[in-house]
């Protein structure tokens, strides 16, 4: 049972920033289509009057005080980029305005 | 925030509009507006890092503002505080439990790859805001929501023709901003503004910035981004005169654009203006609108293609499993309302009775941002008339031609208040309290010490001023003549001529009143 059309991948490529070969998408479709089918198992399993849970602990209000931590240094905070330059991370250019 | 791109329309030649008046003969326009502001909070909304404007680039950021792997965000408890009061403020009902949720789009100006915002459990929604306009009438804007999320770090664009970023060989991303807690406001659709909706939009944002400056939870810096306006709009065919109509409501929405980050008063009212004009164009030759972003640009006042917009499953919202849920109790809300400052609007009428100004009078004080200022200059012991006059007038229009706020003129409402006590007692007149003014904005001291030392009083010593107007008389005598041939207006001469002999220290009524007096007694 097919879920996912091709436009559908390359929708999702396209939103992930992550450029497919139409070879590559043909591929993707048939795999995630085995991913989803595995998944849909779970929509099997039997939830009527279960609330839909998305924490699993019982607790609310975990809030800390307006005070001010010491933040990392320009370099520590550089120090696992790939590129910097001017103390900023260097990224390959973005087509929007900011 | 800025979103992901996904595409560009053609660029061609400028937009074609109508004419505003031919707009809104045939259409009925609707708004939506966005507002974005900045929390002053000390800390950012979900860890410790500062938030003061103009540090040294990523000089506040730490593992959880830079989305490194097992960082644990934890909120702002004055975040939420004044998520609260802006909700409360708004007339809004407050969430009883809410979650944040993750907003998921690939663009480098969010390290995480996601934005923590609230999806469809904001903490405040259902409210309404009660706008001024500038005819006195009030127009009610209703509330959609106001959510907490956070605000995304700066790029700035590196090489290209233009520093524009098309062209630009490569970004490079500050990320002190990455994270500093932000409120979505969110209108309703704002039905019924027919022609007046460019003047409702700015009013509204307006009423918005004075609101959430009196609530104290923001600068509310337009000009440093500390607020930011989106703004929607779309038409429909127009159905008889008054916009607020059934018949009108029944037609249906036209497609609607979104104007992104209009940062000023004057820039909201313009983009919705051109908005409007531009979309008449296009329905008016049977085309029709692509719902899309606009880019609004400042200098040229049109707005540009941005990209066709994302639909909300885009960016497949979940709930933050990292954030539990908040779950403001009654008496929490209730505190916070305790808390809230008397609403602008309402202390704007106490302020205006107390102070016996006419709606107009009140409305000038208000656009000039003056309403704080004669507050205190009042509180100083200046009569409300005498404050309103300096601050409203003189003060004013110096600040305007300076491009300056009111507040930064470097005059104290103290100062005020003691120039206006010369005034009230005699010892100075219009003009010389001018030139006191002049000598207080020059540093020279508070006005009674000005005065002296310019050696400013009215003169009050009748023997001098009437020698002053016998010698003025005696050399006009056909001014004299003409006066008691009934020519009643050129005492203005002679008076001009006393003020000048006397060096501008006497009281022009007084002066009239000798004149008229001597020449002319049945007339004066
Ligand atoms: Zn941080």
């Amino acid at each position: 049972m097919s879920t996912l059309s091709r436009d559908d991948v390359a929708h999702l490529a396209s939103l992930a920033r992550i450029a497919l070969s139409d070879a590559e998408l043909d591929r993707m479709c048939g795999e995630l289509d085995v991913i989803l089918d595995a998944v849909a198992t779970v929509q099997q399993a039997p939830t009527e009057g279960v609330e839909p849970m998305s924490h699993p602990m019982p607790l609310t209000n975990v809030t800390r005080p307006d005070e001010v931590k010491p933040s990392l240094t320009a370099g520590e905070a550089l120090s696992g980029a790939p590129e910097a330059e001017s103390d900023r991370f260097s990224v390959p250019r973005i087509l929007d305005e900011d | 925030m800025s979103d992901a791109p996904v595409s560009y329309a053609p660029s061609g030649g400028p937009d074609e509009v109508c004419s505003y008046e031919d707009t809104v003969a045939a259409y009925d326009p609707v708004l939506g507006l966005e507002v974005h502001v900045e929390l002053g909070t000390k800390t950012k909304m979900f860890c410790g890092c500062p938030t003061e404007f103009g540090a040294d680039p990523n000089t506040q950021v730490c593992p959880v503002c830079l989305g490194l792997p097992g960082a644990l965000p934890v909120v702002n408890e004055t975040g939420v505080e004044s998520a609260i009061k802006i909700g409360l403020a708004l007339n809004c009902e407050i969430a009883t439990w809410c979650r944040f949720a993750r907003k998921n789009y690939f663009y480098p100006d969010m390290p995480k790859n996601f934005q923590t915002s609230q999806y469809d459990e904001p903490i405040a929604f259902n409210g309404w805001l009660d706008v001024l306009l500038e005819d006195g009438s009030t127009y009610r804007v209703p509330i959609e929501r106001a959510h907490m999320e956070e605000d995304t770090g700066k790029s700035t664009h590196v090489g290209g023709a233009t520093g524009r970023i098309h062209g630009a060989d490569y970004s490079l991303v500050d990320y002190n901003r990455a994270g500093i807690p932000l409120i979505e406001i969110v209108t309703k659709p704002m039905t019924g503004v027919g022609d007046r909706a460019p003047e409702i939009a700015k009013a509204y944002v307006g009423a918005l910035r004075d609101l959430l400056r009196a609530l104290g939870v923001s600068d509310v810096k337009m000009e440093q981004g500390s607020l930011r306006c989106d703004a929607n709009v779309s038409l429909r065919a127009k159905v008889g005169d008054d916009p607020g109509s059934e018949a009108q409501q029944e037609v249906p929405l036209g497609t609607r654009t979104e104007t992104k980050n209009v940062n000023s008063l004057r820039s909201v009212e313009r983009a919705v203006r051109y908005e409007m004009t531009r979309h008449a164009a296009v329905l008016s030759a049977g085309q029709t609108i692509v719902q899309e972003t606009r880019h609004w640009h400042e200098d040229t006042g049109v707005t540009t293609s941005g990209r066709v917009k994302s639909d909300a499953e885009d960016y497949r919202y979940f709930p933050e499993p990292d954030l539990v849920p908040i779950a403001p109790d009654r008496e929490w809300v209730e505190r916070l309302r305790a808390s809230l400052p008397e609403p602008p609007a309402q202390r704007r009428r106490r302020l205006q009775e107390t102070w016996g100004f006419s709606d107009l009078e009140m409305r000038d004080v208000v656009n000039a941002g003056a309403v704080e200022l004669i507050e205190a200059t009042v509180a100083a012991g200046a009569t409300p008339a005498g404050a309103r006059k300096w601050w409203g007038g003189e003060l004013a229009r110096r600040a305007n031609a300076d491009g300056r706020d009111l507040g930064d003129m470097g005059v104290t409402p103290a100062a005020i208040a003691q120039l206006d006590g010369l005034v009230q007692s005699g010892r100075l007149n219009d003009s010389m309290a001018r030139q006191v003014l002049d000598g207080v904005l020059a540093g020279e001291g508070m006005p009674l010490h000005v005065a002296d030392a310019r050696g400013l009083a009215v003169v009050q010593d009748d023997g001098a001023l009437t020698e002053a107007v016998n010698t003025v008389l005696a050399a006009n005598p056909d001014l004299v003549d003409k006066i008691r041939a009934g020519k009643v207006q050129a005492a203005g001469a002679l008076i001009g001529q006393v003020m000048k002999a006397t060096k501008g220290q006497a009281d022009a009524a007084k002066v009239r009143q000798l004149i008229m007096d001597t020449v002319a007694p049945e007339q004066g």
